[in-house]
C-alpha cells in the first residue's frame, strides 16, 4: 500500500471530498467528553480509539501532515458507529458521520479491502445476493452445528475471518419473502403498509419477519413485502463506500415509490435510520432524488413506534406471559432514531411481564454490524460487560429491536455460559402474547 | 539521543504493549483540551506503576529527555502538550482506588483514576469527594490535583489542594518522595503536599494521592433568580454572604451568555435579563429550609425579576441545564473556543462582567461570561475562529486586556484551570520579578535539567 498518498493527491481525484468537513473538524474542542462514553476507547484506552482521536487524524490527513496511511485506516475502522460519542459531545458534532467519512476518504485512495470487495460486489447484485443467501440456508445445515438454543449455531469448519466459537444465526430455508405472497390481504384494512425486511429479517431471523406479520395482521393491517426491495446498503456505506451505498438506496426508493401505501415499516432500527434519515442525507447534492427520498421517509415508521403512536395496538386481547423481561436498547434505536418509549410501552402491557430496566441498557452491545467481524476480541470484551449488565437483572427474556444485536448477543450469553436467557425481538415477545390470548379463550 | 534508543529503553521498562510510537499515535497525543497548541512528542508511554514511572524520569534525567505527564488531557491551558517533543506518560494504567478508610474519611488512590469513578465508589456510604469540574467523567484525580481544579462546589467546599492530604511522588531524578499523610493536623516540615498540588507535573509525577473525604449533605434546595440589572444580582451574591450563608453553589451568567444558552437549549430564560444567578444551599434538612427562605428575601431585596425554587429532582435539573448549556452553548457558535477563568474578589465580579461586555464591544469579539460568583471565579469564554488571523489578533488582544482587568481588580489569572502555557505572558504582572525568580528557583532545585513539563508554568528557567 501507498502510505505516501496524501490528501494532496486525493484533492486531484476529487476536489469536495473531506474538505466540506473541515468546520465539523473545527467545531470538535477536544474537551474529551466523548471518552466517558466511547465503548471501544474503554477497552483500549488510546486516543486513537476515541472519537477526538480519530477527528484530529482527519484533521492531519487534511492539513497533510498524517498520511491515509494504514494506521489511518485502523483508526477509522476502530469504531463501532454507536454514536454515543455524538450524543454525549457539548459542541453537537456528529462524530460518528465523520469518521464514515474518514473511511471514504480510505476507499477513494486505496479501494476497499478485497474481502469487503467480494461481499459488496455479492450484495450489489440483488438476485446473486438472494441465490447465495438461499444456498447459504438450504446447506446450512450441514456446515453448522445446531446449539441448544433457538436460533443459534456454531460452524462445524473454520470459516476465514471468523472466530470458530463464534455463535451465528442459521440462514433460513426459505427466506421470509418466500413464505409469502407478496400482498397479505386483510379485510376492511385500517390501513395498508409495506414491510421493509431487511437482509437480516428477509434470510435469517425470518422468526421475526413472522411475529411482525402476525402482530400486524391481529391489529387489521394490511401488508405488502415488495419482492424487489433489497439490503438498505448501510453495511456498505458506513464501510465508506458511499457510492454503493447510494445505489442501494435509489434501488429501494424505486421499488417502495411503486406500492401505493399509508406507511413503511421496518423491524429494525438501522434500516429505519437508514430510510427515514440517511436516503435523505444522501442526495443533498441530488434535489430530484431527495424529493422522493424525502417522500418515503415521512412515511417510514419503526414497528414499535407505528404500532404505539400510530395504531393504538390493540390490548384487549393480549394474553398473559409470565416472565422476567429486560431490554437493550440498539445504538440506531435510541441514538439514530430515538425510539425507545414505544419497545417499553408494548413490553410493559403484556400480562404477566416483569420488566426490569439494566443498568445501562442504552449502552452498544459491540456488535456494530461488520465491526464485529474485523475485531472479534474488542467486540467481545464490550459484549461482556452487556451480558454482565443482562445477567444482573434476572432476567428470563432480553428483548431488543435488531437482529445483529440480538446475534451478538446470543454470542454474548452463550461464550458466557448463560443458559437460561433468551433474546427475542421486542414484536416476538408481542406476537406470544397475542397467541396466548388465543389459547386461553 | 536518538529516537530508536530512546524507544528502544522504554519499551524495555514499560514492555511492548505499552509504548506508541507510530506518526498516527503521536500525533494523537500532540493536543489537549486547549485550542491553538499542538506538537508531536517522540514517544508515548503508559506506565504501570511507580518504580517503571521512577525508571522512566531517571532515563530521562540523565538524558534531558523532556517527559509530560498526562492524565486525561482535559487541561484548559496547554499543560499536557509536548511543545519540546520528548515523552508523553500517561497514567491511565494507574487507575486502582487502593483505600478507602471510613474512620479517617480518607481515601488512597492512584494518579490515573477518574473522579467520577472516585464519587461512584463511595457514594454508596453517603459520602463525596467535593472537587468537580465540568469534566468530572473523564478527568482524572492527578490532573484535577496538579491543576489545582475545582468546579462548581468550590465556594463552599473549596477545591482541590483544601482534599489532598499527602502524595507519593517520583521526583525528576527518578527518586521517590511522600509526603503528608493521614493526619488532619500536620505541620511537620514544610508543606510539600501543598507544593505539589497545582504544580502542572513541572516539578514531580504524583504517583499515589492520599485525599479527604467528606459526608455527603443530607439535603439541598436549588433556585434560579433572574435579575434585570447586573448590579442588582451582585449585590445579592455579597448580602447572602453577609447574612452568613454559604450556599454549595453560587453561579451567574451574563446576558450574552443568557442570549446563547436560550437560543440553543430553550430553557426559559428572559432575553433581556442583565444576569441570571443559581442558587444551590445544602446541608442539615431544617437549615437547608431556612436558610433558602432567608436566600429568598434578599433576593426580593435586591429587585430579582423572577424566582424559581426547584421542587422535585425535575425541577432542580431543569434548573442545572440552564448552567450546564452555558459552555457547550457558547461553544456551538463558532469553531474555536478559549474558556478563561481570570478570577476577581467576589465584590468585584459585576465590575469585572461590565468591563469584559466593553472589551468584547471594544474589540468586537463575541464574549460570553459565567461563572462561580460565590468565589469570584469568571469564565469569560471567547469563541472565534482559530484560521481566521485578523479575528485572532482582535481575540488576544482582548484576553490581554481582561487579565490586566482581573489583576487590577485585585484578582488572580487562573481559578481553577491552571497556566500552563496559555497565560504564561500574565505571570510577572500578577507575580513580580521576586515572585517569578522565587518560583523558578523551586523549579530550578527540584528538576536542575528542566525534563519536566518544561517551559509550563513558571515559563523558560
Ligand atoms: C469542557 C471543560 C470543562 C471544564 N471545567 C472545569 C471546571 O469546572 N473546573 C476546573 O477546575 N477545570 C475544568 N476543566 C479543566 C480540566 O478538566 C481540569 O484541569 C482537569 O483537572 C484536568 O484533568 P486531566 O486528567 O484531564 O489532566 P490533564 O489535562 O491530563 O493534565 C493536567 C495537568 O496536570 C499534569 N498532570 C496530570 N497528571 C499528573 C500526575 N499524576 N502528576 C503530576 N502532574 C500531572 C499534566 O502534566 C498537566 O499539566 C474543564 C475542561 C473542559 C474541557
Ligand atoms: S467530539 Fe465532541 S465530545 Fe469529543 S472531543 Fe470533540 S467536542 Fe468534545
Ligand atoms: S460512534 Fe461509538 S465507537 Fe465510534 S467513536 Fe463514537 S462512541 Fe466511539
Ligand atoms: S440494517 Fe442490516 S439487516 Fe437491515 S437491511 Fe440493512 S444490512 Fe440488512
Amino acid at each position: 500500500m501507498d502510505n505516501k498518498l496524501t490528501v494532496e493527491k486525493i484533492k486531484e481525484c476529487d476536489k469536495t471530498l473531506l474538505l466540506d468537513i473541515q468546520d465539523a473538524l473545527a467545531n470538535c474542542m477536544k474537551c474529551g467528553n466523548c471518552m466517558a462514553v466511547c465503548p471501544i476507547f474503554k477497552e483500549l484506552g488510546v486516543e486513537t480509539g476515541v472519537a477526538r482521536g480519530k477527528l484530529s487524524l482527519i484533521e492531519g490527513v487534511l492539513k497533510g501532515v498524517i498520511p491515509l496511511s494504514d494506521n489511518f485506516e485502523k483508526s477509522m475502522g476502530l469504531c463501532l458507529s454507536c454514536k454515543a460519542c455524538a450524543a454525549n459531545c457539548p459542541c453537537g458534532v456528529p462524530a460518528d458521520e465523520l469518521i464514515i467519512r474518514g473511511r471514504q476518504a480510505i476507499v477513494k485512495a486505496h479501494g476497499l479491502s478485497p474481502v469487503k470487495k467480494k461481499v459488496f460486489a455479492l450484495l450489489k447484485n440483488r438476485p446473486l445476493f438472494d441465490l447465495a443467501l438461499r444456498t447459504a440456508g438450504i446447506f446450512g445445515p450441514i456446515s453448522m452445528k445446531k446449539l441448544p438454543r433457538p436460533m443459534a449455531v456454531v460452524s462445524r469448519f473454520p470459516m476465514p475471518g471468523m472466530d470458530k466459537k463464534r455463535v451465528l444465526t442459521p440462514f433460513a430455508a426459505v427466506p421470509l419473502r418466500k413464505q409469502y405472497p407478496e400482498t397479505i390481504k386483510i379485510n376492511n384494512a385500517k390501513f395498508k403498509i409495506a414491510f421493509f425486511t431487511g437482509c437480516t429479517i428477509n434470510y435469517a431471523y425470518t422468526d421475526v419477519g413472522k411475529a411482525v406479520i402476525n402482530v400486524l395482521k391481529e391489529n387489521n393491517i394490511e401488508i405488502v413485502m415488495p419482492k424487489m426491495q433489497h439490503c438498505c446498503g448501510t453495511p456498505v456505506f458506513t464501510s465508506g463506500d458511499i457510492e454503493s451505498g447510494k445505489a442501494f438506496a435509489r434501488h429501494n426508493i424505486q421499488t417502495f415509490e411503486r406500492y401505493n401505501v399509508d406507511y413503511i415499516i421496518a423491524a429494525c432500527g438501522s434500516c429505519t435510520e437508514a430510510l427515514k434519515y440517511e436516503y435523505p442525507k444522501m442526495f443533498k447534492d441530488d434535489p430530484s432524488m431527495k424529493i422522493r427520498a424525502e417522500k418515503i421517509a415521512e412515511k417510514t415508521y419503526e414497528i414499535s413506534e407505528f404500532l404505539v403512536d400510530i395504531v393504538k395496538f390493540r390490548k384487549d386481547n393480549l394474553g398473559t406471559l409470565n416472565a422476567t423481561v429486560t431490554m437493550h436498547d440498539p445504538c440506531h434505536m435510541v441514538r439514530g432514531i430515538k425510539v425507545t418509549q414505544q419497545p417499553r410501552e408494548i413490553v410493559k402491557s403484556i400480562p404477566g411481564i416483569i420488566f426490569k430496566e439494566m443498568k445501562e441498557p442504552a449502552r452498544c452491545c459491540g456488535s456494530g454490524g461488520s465491526f464485529s467481524l474485523a475485531h472479534y476480541d474488542i467486540s467481545r470484551k464490550i459484549n461482556d460487560r452487556k451480558v454482565a449488565d443482562i445477567k444482573s437483572t434476572n432476567a428470563d427474556i432480553v428483548v431488543t429491536s435488531c437482529g445483529t444485536c440480538r446475534m451478538h448477543i446470543t454470542d454474548g450469553l452463550v461464550q458466557n455460559k448463560i443458559d437460561n436467557v433468551e433474546v427475542m425481538h421486542v414484536i416476538q415477545l408481542l406476537d406470544k402474547a397475542y397467541q396466548a390470548g388465543k389459547s386461553n379463550h | 539521543m536518538q529516537n530508536n534508543i530512546i524507544i528502544n529503553t522504554l519499551t524495555q521498562i514499560v514492555g511492548p504493549g505499552h509504548i506508541l510510537s507510530d506518526l498516527e499515535s503521536l500525533y494523537s497525543y500532540s493536543y489537549d483540551a486547549s485550542p491553538g497548541h499542538q506538537h508531536l512528542p517522540t514517544a508515548v508511554v503508559f506506565p504501570a506503576d511507580t518504580q517503571e514511572i521512577s525508571q522512566i524520569l531517571s532515563f530521562a534525567n540523565i538524558h534531558k529527555i523532556p517527559v509530560y505527564t498526562r492524565g486525561s488531557g482535559t487541561n484548559l491551558s496547554a499543560g499536557t502538550c509536548p511543545v519540546k517533543g520528548g515523552i508523553v506518560l500517561v497514567t491511565t494504567r494507574l487507575n486502582k482506588i487502593l483505600e478507602i478508610d471510613e474512620e479517617n474519611l480518607v481515601v488512597v488512590v492512584e494518579p490515573g483514576v477518574i473522579v467520577a469513578d472516585l464519587n461512584k465508589t463511595v457514594a454508596p456510604l453517603g459520602l463525596i469527594y467535593p472537587p468537580d469540574p465540568g469534566t468530572v467523567a473523564t478527568a482524572t484525580l492527578g490532573g484535577t490535583v496538579s491543576e489545582n481544579a475545582g468546579g462548581l462546589r468550590g465556594l463552599k467546599y473549596g477545591v482541590s489542594k483544601h482534599y489532598v492530604m499527602g502524595m507519593e511522588v517520583v521526583l525528576a531524578s527518578g527518586d521517590i518522595m511522600t509526603c503528608g499523610g493521614k493526619n488532619v493536623k500536620d505541620v511537620s516540615g514544610y508543606d510539600m503536599t501543598k507544593l505539589f498540588t497545582g504544580a502542572e507535573g513541572t516539578l514531580g509525577i504524583i504517583t499515589k494521592l492520599i485525599l479527604k473525604i467528606v459526608p455527603a449533605p443530607e439535603a439541598k434546595k436549588s433556585m434560579m433568580a433572574v435579575f434585570k440589572n447586573l448590579d442588582d444580582a451582585g449585590n445579592t451574591v455579597s448580602d447572602i454572604i453577609a447574612n452568613k450563608i454559604i450556599p454549595a453553589t453560587l453561579e451567574i451568567m451574563d446576558n450574552a451568555t443568557i442570549r446563547t444558552v436560550e437560543d440553543y437549549a430553550k430553557v426559559g430564560l428572559p432575553l433581556e435579563a442583565e444576569a441570571v444567578l443559581l442558587i444551590e444551599v445544602d446541608g442539615n434538612p431544617i437549615v437547608v429550609e431556612q436558610e433558602a427562605k432567608k436566600v429568598f428575601s434578599v433576593l426580593k431585596k435586591n429587585n430579582a425579576f423572577s424566582v424559581e425554587v426547584a421542587k422535585t429532582q425535575a425541577d432542580v435539573d431543569k434548573l442545572w441545564a440552564a448552567r450546564r448549556a452555558a459552555l457547550p452553548a457558547l461553544a456551538k457558535l463558532r469553531p474555536t473556543t478559549y474558556c478563561e477563568d481570570a478570577t476577581v474578589p467576589r465584590s468585584k465580579v459585576p465590575v469585572f462582567l461590565h468591563a469584559v461586555s466593553d472589551i468584547a464591544k471594544k474589540y468586537n469579539v463575541t464574549i460570553g461570561t459565567f461563572g462561580h460568583a460565590g468565589d469570584g471565579n469568571m469564565h469569560p469564554t471567547l469563541v472565534c475562529d482559530l484560521r481566521d488571523k485578523e479575528e485572532m489578533q482582535r481575540i488576544h488582544k482582548a484576553m490581554d486586556e481582561i487579565f490586566r482587568t482581573a489583576l487590577k481588580l485585585g484578582g488572580t489569572l487562573s481559578g481553577e484551570h491552571g497556566i500552563g502555557l496559555g497565560k504564561l505572558q500574565w505571570m510577572h504582572i500578577q507575580h513580580g520579578p521576586v515572585g517569578m525568580k522565587t518560583m523558578k528557583a523551586i523549579k530550578q532545585a527540584l528538576d536542575p535539567n528542566l525534563i519536566l513539563n518544561p517551559g509550563k508554568l513558571v515559563g523558560e528557567c
